[in-house]
């Protein structure tokens, strides 16, 4: 990797302290972005998906959160390290964020014209008068026309708010933006409008980012890259096309069969039995080892390091281990 | 799945008004379908489109605005109280939101004993509850350890499941099953969807499944009827919906799924605009301002859900030419 990423994860653990013990919410997690890349982060709920993107951003509510381990380099420089100062100049300008749910992310007593306004200048010394004329720009952009500028948030529908929430989100054209289940909130025709509009801005703009899903199909259609993750862990990390075509960790395999297929008739799906672990609770071994069903003996007391399938595509299971280990001899 | 001729349940013309400050809501605007003895038919749409109001109204959890729905051929809208009664053991309802549907004080073994405790043998015979309540875990895949458990200890797939055992105690033979698995994450959705199915096989159940997502609707319905502003746009069986679909706005709803696949070229239709609110609609077509072959007819006329062939039906004025 002769190329510096925007942003490097190395070896992260967060943890949450609650009444009924500590949440390993995320354990040993290690992630890259390049430039223009856009990486899928697929998991079910609890897998710590979010609770990465909230560390990042330097958003993790301490107490109850702690980050235990690890750094994050954003452009060369440690998002834990730095002061609350210096991360308030990055934030929106350099990473910014697009929250679930549009209802309520954005300010309901406040003209959708002026919260865009609010973020441009907060970063750039500009006039009010310029500034509007950029608000203005970035909604049509978004698709929304320029008039709207000066109505509030309840005045708009989930789709439209989204695209508000976009249009903030792309104000200072940062580098690279975190997109919490953007659509997960929408219908079907609008997620495939919104979705259109963030390939679009992708495309236009070469910004990196980072999507957050549990939606498979979405991750097919607009990410270069996807980590899969269970129980706070990448337990799997590939281009899109290893992943679709070749997934290796049964969690991910699972995940695949147990979605119903529109182009093939089955009369069953397949289930990954039982349930994802208990976030307090700490599984000795491989922490998907009691729902695997490919289960071995050393699953079940040693944890699994990370296994290269190919130069992009690791995983993190002993079946695989043992196969380079054949490749070696 | 063995599915008679049989119609259990026949809706014709429903109607469902809401009075709102601007008018009239139109959620459930003249719907007609059945539902044959243990078959599934599918109701999807988007939100506002009328399939939760159609599934309530269906079973009189709303009082409808006109039309009838018979069931054993018998017109359930005119039944008394006494009568609603005896109906209500035929037909249950599965919620979509497994968080705020089941009473957070009670157990699980409370929240599955009272609908039985509305019969007069199980509130006699104490020991035929128990057994009868365990029996039913049993069938919902619940571990009888979790029977003094309360709704908060639960995770989202358990708590379904005890939303399944409770409208299974009563031996229905209808279940009206409201987005049983949208809040689910997709493995836990397999296992309650293929419980579903399972159910259904072993007891001859007849489902009526309201949900968003088409692939899960596919997977689990015989029939699809597809709703749009309170109407139903396109009814046929799963088959021909997915392989030819008619109207315009089950293309979009179509082709607007994301594929979890790579390397496929498709062309997308991505409607303009949003869905537009229900109330005081204009004459003709209601999806007409969103429809890319939008012609003037459709924007005077508005199009009958009619036979177009096999089991199809379509309401669109151009479905003889979008073959």
């Amino acid at each position: 990797m002769g190329e510096q990423n925007l942003l490097d994860i190395k070896n992260l653990s967060v943890e949450y302290k609650t009444e009924d013990g500590i949440v390993y919410a995320v354990n040993e997690l290690n992630m890259e972005i390049g430039h223009k890349e856009t990486l899928g982060f697929v998991g079910e709920t609890g897998a710590g998906k979010t609770t990465t993107a909230m560390t990042i951003m330097g958003l993790l509510p301490t107490p109850p959160g702690k980050v235990t381990s690890g750094e994050i380099l954003f452009d060369g420089r440690d998002m834990l390290k730095i002061g609350d100062k210096e991360r308030r100049g990055i934030l929106g300008e350099e990473i910014s964020i697009i929250f679930q749910d549009p209802m309520t992310s954005l300010n309901p007593s406040m003209k959708v014209g002026d919260q865009i306004v609010e973020m441009i200048r907060l970063h750039k010394t500009i006039s009010k008068k310029d500034a509007m004329e950029e608000a203005d720009r970035l909604l049509e952009m978004v698709g929304i026309r320029r008039e709207r500028a000066n109505d509030y948030p309840h005045q708009f529908s989930g789709g439209m708010k989204q695209r508000v929430v976009i249009a903030i989100a792309l104000a200072c054209q940062p580098k690279l933006i975190i997109a919490d289940e953007p659509t997960t909130a929408l219908d079907v025709t609008i997620q495939a409008q919104v979705m259109n509009l963030i390939k679009g801005f992708k495309e236009k703009l070469g910004t990196s980012m980072i999507l957050i899903t549990h939606d498979l199909g979405i991750v097919a259609e607009i990410c270069d890259k996807v980590a899969i993750m269970y129980a706070g862990q990448v337990v799997e990390y590939a281009d899109v096309e290893g992943i679709y075509l070749n997934p290796c960790h049964p969690y991910t395999k699972g995940l695949f069969n147990s979605i119903p297929k529109l182009d093939t008739e089955e009369e069953w799906l397949e289930e990954i039995h039982g349930l994802p672990p208990e976030p307090t609770e700490r599984i000795e071994g491989c922490s998907f080892s009691p729902r695997c069903p490919n289960c071995m003996k050393i699953c079940k007391h040693k944890k699994p390091g990370i296994t290269y399938i190919d130069d992009r595509h690791y995983v993190r299971c002993f079946l695989y281990e043992n196969q380079e280990v054949k490749a070696d001899e | 799945m063995s599915n008679s001729n049989e119609k259990l349940v026949e809706v014709r013309h429903l109607k469902k008004y809401f009075k709102v400050s601007k008018g009239l809501l139109h959620a459930v605007d003249d719907v007609s379908f059945y539902i044959n003895r243990g078959e599934t038919l599918g109701l999807v749409g988007e939100s506002g489109c009328g399939k939760s109001t159609t599934g309530r109204t269906l079973i009189r959890l709303l009082e409808a605005d006109g039309g009838e729905v018979n069931f054993h051929g018998e017109n359930i809208l005119s039944l008394d109280k006494k009568q609603m009664k005896k109906f209500r053991e035929n037909v249950q309802m599965v919620f979509q939101d497994p968080y705020s549907c089941l009473n957070p004080r009670l157990s699980v073994f409370d929240l599955i004993a009272e609908p039985l405790t509305n019969m007069e043998e199980y509130r006699r015979d104490k020991k035929k509850l128990d057994a009868r309540v365990r029996e039913l875990m049993d069938v919902a895949g619940l571990s009888r350890r979790l029977i003094n458990v309360y709704p908060h200890e639960l995770d989202g797939g358990r708590r379904q499941r005890v939303g399944i055992a409770r409208a299974l105690s009563v031996n229905p033979e209808f279940i009206v099953l409201d987005e049983p698995v949208s809040a689910l994450d997709v493995c836990i959705q397999a296992q309650i969807i293929n419980l579903l199915k399972r159910l259904q096989q072993e007891l001859n159940l007849t489902y009526l499944f309201i949900s968003h997502d088409l692939s899960v609707v596919k997977h689990i319905s015989n029939r699809i009827g597809v709703m749009y502003l309170g109407k139903i746009v396109e009814l046929s069986d799963y088959q021909t919906i997915f392989a030819s679909p008619r109207h315009p706005y089950t293309k979009a709803l179509l082709s607007a799924i994301p594929i979890p696949k790579v390397g496929i070229d498709r062309d997308q239709i991505i409607l303009s605009g949003d869905v537009p609110s229900p109330v005081n609609l204009p004459g003709g077509c209601r999806f007409a301002g969103r429809c890319p072959y939008v012609t003037e007819r459709c924007r005077q006329e508005e199009p009958k859900l009619e036979h177009v062939g096999g089991n199809q039906f379509v309401a669109c004025h151009l479905a003889e030419e979008n073959k």
